[in-house]
């Protein structure tokens, strides 16, 4: 398989903190990959970093052989953690996604009628079209996922990176979001996320990246979601239930309380 | 009729009609990206700093727009530059730079132990005595900014709402961020013999914020906010004829009674809205926050998405 994001022997980190050194990662194209590791491991540093926008101390960040930061257009879909964005800015489903579009170039400010139609079109398939005028906000959590997929995946990306697409959402969501996610991957997206939710990574994930300051194990959930590596990566035992083909990952002490109900 | 036409028989009052219409706008215009990208307070600062460099302007006999609008771009850009440092956040930054270039400036007054026209102006607002020199430099600042935030109405609003995601899709927000920071000194600056130093952070923040009351899309926002901005200018010129009195005192004080009737409009709206939305599950009434037939059409969407 091709390589698509390759790090090589990179370094990075913010002012005198290095948060991972010597890292090599490759990822292959069409693959559909999930990082998980504990708060602070450095997940969402090493998006940027393959992003571009977290500048490396050493090492090179390639995406198709190319260092990331001389591709022109970069061609990576970016969808942020849903936690982080402003509800309270006023836009509508429809400015969300066209801004994927937006570039530096002096250009009107009102849509053309290719770019409405591109925005229609994918708002149909991602099934957001009757929401498009409707204020961010006033979108229930799956639709609001789907805006910023919609604005990721626009400018037809070669690569979608999503950091914590499953985390500030429902059960039913998560679930729905990850299968649509890996049907975007089967029709030949490459696609990268980090994640807190073990559970739905083993359930939904082809191959699994465990992190923490450092790759720890990679490999498919089957194999990698092995008490040993989870402790590892996690510093903390970790129960893992095996039913068929089922995992169920949990906590390995229950609370005990020391008053009677 | 006569109402409106009287008053423009005198020169003074159109020239101030018409700077404080442009003026309005212009603060409307960029005060949208003030209130929405949390700046709300720099508007306060780069007033204060461009004092600072008016008073220097006139210690060095150099033009009043030379003084301050050298020391505000000054500040704007030391600003700028220490936000880079992820120690110091926005506000201290403000606090810092602006604060002491308005301290340099009172330092000076209090050696010259005089307060020349214009700085008194600048410090208070001074609508009536705009000289058609003025209008000419409000009006090309006007024009200027407004074709700037034209063309650069798409990066502008995917820097100010996800500035790290825009620079992951390759918009130049630093270079953004440098434009915007000039457009903002000089209305700032253009602003000031208006409604003075003190006041200059209302007129920014009053239309921007009574259109956000109006509406939930960004491009109405904005066109809201210039007609906003605008009628309070213009409307605050009359009361001010009216009632003679203070001009600047007096379009602030007019901007605040139109965003607290844009506020009551809102609320009464949005109570409407519950009303209309409420119903009975068994013996418990109640109401969803948004629209329930557009829930379940959403709802219903969700549910047939194509694969």
């Amino acid at each position: 398989m091709n390589p698509a994001i390759t790090l090589i022997d990179v370094t990075a980190g913010y002012d005198s903190t290095i948060v991972f050194t010597h890292l090599s990662l490759n990822i292959h194209a069409g693959q559909f990959a999930g990082i998980v590791g504990p708060t602070g491991c450095g997940k969402t540093t090493l998006l940027k970093t393959i992003l571009g926008v977290q500048p490396v101390l050493s090492g090179e960040v390639l995406l198709n052989t190319q260092p990331v930061n001389s591709v022109p257009g970069k061609k990576i879909g970016y969808v942020p953690q849903l936690e982080s964005v402003d509800w309270s800015f006023p836009v509508t489903v429809e400015e969300v996604i066209l801004m994927g579009l937006y570039t530096n170039k002096c250009s009107l400010p009102w849509q053309s009628r290719e770019e409405r139609e591109r925005v229609h079109e994918l708002a149909e398939k991602l099934g957001i079209y009757n929401c498009l005028h409707q204020h961010i906000a006033h979108t229930s959590g799956g639709q609001r996922q789907r805006a910023f997929l919609a604005r990721a995946l626009i400018n037809n990306p070669q690569f979608l990176v999503l950091d914590e697409p499953t985390s500030g959402v429902d059960i039913k969501t998560q679930h729905e979001v990850l299968h649509l996610l890996g049907d975007i991957n089967s029709q030949g997206m490459t696609i990268l996320l980090t994640t807190h939710d073990l559970n739905a990574v083993a359930s939904h994930l082809p191959w699994v990246i465990c992190f923490n300051n450092g790759v720890v194990a990679e490999g498919r959930p089957g194999d990698i979601f092995t008490n040993e590596i989870l402790a590892k990566t996690y510093g903390s035992e970790i129960v893992i239930i095996k039913h068929g083909e089922y995992y169920l990952i949990a906590n390995s002490t229950p609370l005990k309380l020391n008053h009677n109900p | 009729m006569q109402f409106l036409l009287e008053p423009l028989d005198y020169a003074f009052f159109r020239h101030g009609l018409l700077a404080a219409v442009m003026v309005g706008a212009l603060c409307g215009l960029i005060g949208v990206h003030v209130v929405l990208r949390g700046m709300s307070y720099v508007g306060h600062g780069l007033s204060h700093a461009a004092f600072g460099g008016a008073v220097i302007g006139f210690v060095f006999s150099f033009n009043y727009y030379v003084g301050a609008g050298a020391m505000g771009l000054l500040a704007a850009l030391l600003i700028n530059q220490m936000t880079k440092n992820r120690k110091i956040k926005s506000d201290a930054a403000i606090g810092i730079v602006t604060t002491a270039m308005f301290a340099l400036g009172v330092v000076i007054i209090s050696q010259q132990r005089t307060l020349n026209r214009s700085l008194d102006s600048a410090l208070f607002g001074n609508i009536l005595g705009i000289t058609g020199y003025d209008l000419i430099i409000i009006g090309l600042v006007t024009a200027a900014t407004m074709v700037a935030m034209f063309f650069l109405y798409r990066p502008l609003l995917f820097s100010t709402f996800d500035n790290e995601a825009a620079k992951i899709f390759g918009i130049k927000t630093e270079a953004v961020q440098l434009i915007f920071a000039l457009l903002l000194t000089l209305s700032i600056i253009v602003s000031m013999n208006i409604v003075g130093v003190t006041m200059i952070a209302a007129t920014l923040i009053m239309p921007a914020m009574t259109a956000r009351m109006m509406t939930d899309s960004f491009s109405t926002m904005q066109l809201y906010s210039i007609a906003v901005g605008a009628l309070i200018g213009a409307g605050g010129m009359y009361l001010s004829y009216a009632f003679d009195i203070a001009s600047g005192a007096t379009i602030v004080l007019f901007g605040a009674l139109i965003f607290c009737f844009a506020v009551l409009i809102r609320h009464i709206r949005e109570k409407r809205m519950l009303h209309a939305n409420m119903h009975r599950h068994g013996n418990l009434i109640h109401s969803h926050p948004r629209d329930n037939r557009r829930d379940i059409q959403n709802d219903a969407d969700e549910a047939s998405i194509k694969k």
